[in-house]
């Protein structure tokens, strides 16, 4: 079980108070998750990535375990504690103002 | 009983403004969409519960929203808005060629006679539709397509398709304008469409008289005469006879003929609004003073309408997409400024009075009447 946070407009989006708590085959990746994730929640497809390209959107970063995962490949295995579920998979609004 | 709807988009949500039809006592009901910009909100005419609208943000992009109980819920319908083939470039500011990338819908026209089709006019400029009330969205490539695409450069607030009309006697002919590409204007549905904007003279072009590149804030039309097209350009306001083949301006005695807003009574098509900027340097109301102005002669002579608008210190503007009327007798006129106010005049505009003094910013007004 993957355990995902995301920002507060995705939570309304979704329609999730909490957090987001996903079934993933193999060991997870950024793509794997996200795709679980818009499998689960259609209403986030093109709002964390664009469609088609599945291009990350400018704004958005990936946080791991404490580190910043934004730039690395989305096919790079996740640390184990997201893959256990011991630590969430977290998708931020980058700090942008406004 | 009848009654009105202001459906508001701000840049921090959307509001819904509901008066009976004396217009006199107004509920206020929102934000919804709290923190999403809110471009436009429109609701079908041919059914007054289906209602659509633009919700966005620099982070998240796009999302369409619909409603089918006259804004009571509203669900997440299709956000994929893709450009057909590969997009190509088109003009940016300083002449260079620029790719042309999807940022946000501007504004969502419903058709007149079937609730699931509406039309999007986006960002960077083109046009979508949509035959499924929202669901799936296919652009009309032909307009975004048209030998000219390419020399299209974006305005201030960047190349947007903001206007949609369909012509009630005939809805394959649509009058569409971007800034800052002008109007195209197409007879069959939207397959082919062509230029319309012979008379229009624009200094900030090297050519000033040239087919295309005019920066149109806004047209307007009363649908009792469709072929009369009323356009604030950047500056000048214009006038058209023959569903814009011709234009000739009209801003006669107006203070400043730079604007983005322009509206047409409802019952009468000569009477017309607009609402005077210094300069396209300032965006703030000459004077500090907020004046809507009316011409009851199709253009030319204007008259300021001040009774109930502040008339010192006032330095807010008025998008292009932030006035409509009503179809009430007599006809409503309302505005959102970008200080967050939204106006109404239940008689034509001879009197005003602010609904609501503190919105965040405003984008868009439409103007609802449940008869």
């Amino acid at each position: 079980m993957i355990r995902v946070v995301l920002p507060t407009h995705l939570r309304t989006l979704a329609g999730v108070d909490g957090e987001v708590t996903l079934d993933v085959d193999g060991h997870p990746t950024q793509r794997t998750v996200l795709d679980a994730l818009e499998a689960s929640y259609p209403t986030l497809r093109g709002t964390i990535r664009d469609h088609g390209t599945a291009k990350r959107r400018d704004f958005i970063r990936f946080f791991a375990c404490g580190q910043d995962v934004t730039l690395e490949s989305p096919d790079v295995p996740l640390p184990e504690e997201v893959a256990s579920g011991r630590e969430a998979f977290r998708v931020v609004a980058a700090m942008a103002g406004g | 009983m009848s009654e009105v709807r202001l459906l508001v988009g701000t840049r921090k949500g959307a509001f819904v403004l509901t008066s009976d039809g004396k217009r006199d006592d107004w509920s206020v009901e929102g934000p919804l969409f709290a923190g999403w910009e809110m471009y436009h909100l429109k609701a079908s005419p041919a059914d007054p519960n289906r209602m659509y609208a633009s919700q966005s943000t620099g982070w998240h992009g796009q999302v369409v929203q619909r409603s089918d109980d006259g804004g009571k819920t509203w669900e997440p319908v299709g956000n994929e808005l893709t450009y057909d083939g590969v997009p190509g470039t088109h003009q940016w500011y300083d002449g260079t060629q620029h790719p042309w990338e999807f940022a946000r819908i501007w504004h969502l026209e419903p058709s007149l006679d079937d609730p699931d089709t509406v039309y999007a006019g986006v960002e960077d400029a083109a046009l979508f539709r949509s035959t499924d009330g929202g669901q799936h969205w296919q652009e009309l490539s032909g307009l975004r397509g048209h030998e000219s695409g390419e020399n299209w450069q974006p305005g201030a607030g960047g190349l947007c398709l903001h206007t949609i009309l369909i012509n009630p006697d005939d809805p394959n002919r649509i009058v569409v304008a971007i800034s800052a590409a002008g109007a195209f204007r197409t007879e069959d549905g939207g397959e082919t469409w062509r230029p319309i904007n012979k008379g229009l003279r624009s200094r900030e072009l090297p050519d000033e008289e040239r087919e295309v590149g005019h920066c149109v804030h806004r047209i307007a039309m009363n649908p009792s005469r469709p072929d009369t097209l009323f356009m604030q350009k950047h500056w000048h306001v214009m006038r058209s006879d023959d569903a814009g083949d011709s234009w000739q301006k009209v801003s006669g005695n107006l203070p400043s003929d730079f604007g983005f807003p322009i509206a047409v009574h409802p019952h009468e098509p000569e009477t017309v609004y607009v609402v005077p900027i210094e300069s396209d340097s300032e965006h703030v109301p000459p004077e500090g003073k907020l004046r809507v102005y009316r011409s009851r002669s199709g253009g030319n002579e204007w008259e300021a309408l001040t009774n109930g608008l502040p008339q010192e210190h006032c330095y807010v503007n008025v998008l292009r997409d932030a006035m409509d009327v009503d179809d009430l007798d007599p006809g409503g006129v309302y505005f959102g400024t970008t200080g967050g106010q939204v106006y109404a005049s239940p008689d034509g505009g001879d009197t005003w009075t602010a609904i609501v003094h503190d919105l965040p910013s405003v984008l868009s007004v439409e103007a609802q009447t449940l008869q």
